[in-house]
């Protein structure tokens, strides 16, 4: 099944809350709602003709200019040998999307790494911290409009740089 | 005659300063603590073909027992302020060996906002091995180097020490 028979099928199943698709891109994608991806995320991995029991790679990116965050789902089923991918727009300045760490776990991690670097809120996700930047560390580096402090802890962020 | 001519042959005569300089050049242990791709090769400095053990270098896998630190490899922000703990918990004297161009200077990294531009910021090191990473034998000369600075020192001069200054 390719991705514009699972939007068909989507499209059946959750109506209105699933966005578009474009089948011209490199991976083909499925739009869905924010306040939908978990359902629908549920309903993939549970239905017996998809069956996508595998959650490949989640991860955010950030348009600045388009002035949304989108979080890309890469899913995978290993029973239907079929590859499919789901992206969720949210506003930058509120980023919420509903965690899917319940559906798989290996959301968990990967959903901490998005906070941690773009500060996308992950509602109802069990542990969000930072994954890779210390607890204390100000802002999410991945933003583009991320500026970098003078100092941390005392450690000057700052050096002559031989390749400026 | 004198008494160092009337000595036995087996009798070996020397300053106080060059002596406790040689023992203590001669056991240069280090820490056993890796951050990055130059930890590979500090593990071949430490193997057989390298050999740095044949100059009294060896690892150790506490702070506690370490008179060097080997920092090898890019050091992150979050583990610069680690690394600065496990410099202080080492007993004095203690050096720093900065290996490779990321701990020299942050390196290939040293735009990135996570990287400490050079391990210099956060402790005093005594000498820098430049590569990407260095060879077991570049990472050997850097030992040797820092063995030459352990043999010029003198700790048996009275050292001047300023009378501490009362604070409010």
């Amino acid at each position: 099944m390719d991705t514009a028979a699972i939007h068909e099928r989507l499209k059946g199943r959750f109506g209105e809350r699933v966005g578009d698709v474009d089948l011209a891109a490199k991976d083909p994608y499925v739009v869905v709602d924010a306040a939908a991806i978990r359902d629908v995320c549920q309903w993939l991995r549970d239905d017996p003709e998809q069956r996508f029991d595998s959650l490949s790679c989640l991860s955010g990116v950030d348009y600045k200019d388009a002035g949304h965050i989108e979080v890309v789902y890469h899913l995978y089923s290993y029973s239907q040998r079929q590859l499919t991918v789901l992206k969720v727009r949210v506003p930058r300045d509120t980023p919420s999307v509903p965690s899917v760490e319940a559906v798989w776990k290996a959301a968990d991690w990967h959903e901490r790494e998005i906070y941690d670097l773009l500060g996308v809120d992950f509602t109802g996700h069990p542990d969000l911290r930072r994954l890779l930047l210390p607890e204390d560390w100000v802002g999410h580096p991945l933003r583009k409009d991320y500026v970098e402090p003078e100092e941390y802890h005392g450690i000057s962020t700052r050096r002559e740089s031989l390749l400026r | 005659m004198s008494l160092i001519n009337s000595s036995p042959e087996w009798v070996l005569t020397t300053k106080a300063d060059a002596f406790l300089n040689w023992t203590r050049k001669s056991s240069v242990w280090w820490m056993l603590f890796g951050l990055a791709c130059c930890a590979i090769e500090l593990m071949q400095t430490q193997g057989p073909r390298a050999d740095v053990d044949r100059f009294g270098a060896a690892p150790r896998a506490s702070p506690r027992q370490s008179d060097l630190m080997v920092v090898a490899g890019t050091l992150t922000m979050k583990m610069a302020l680690r690394t600065k703990v496990l410099y202080e918990q080492m007993p004095e004297p203690r050096y720093a060996i900065a290996m490779g161009a990321c701990a020299s200077c942050g390196g290939l990294f040293q735009l990135a906002y996570s990287v400490c531009d050079g391990v210099d910021k956060v402790i005093p090191v005594d000498v820098y091995v430049p590569g990407c990473p260095p060879r077991p034998e570049a990472l050997t000369e850097g030992i040797l180097k820092l063995q030459e600075k352990m043999m010029a020192e003198n700790w048996l001069v009275r050292r001047k020490v300023e009378p501490a200054t009362a604070t409010a």
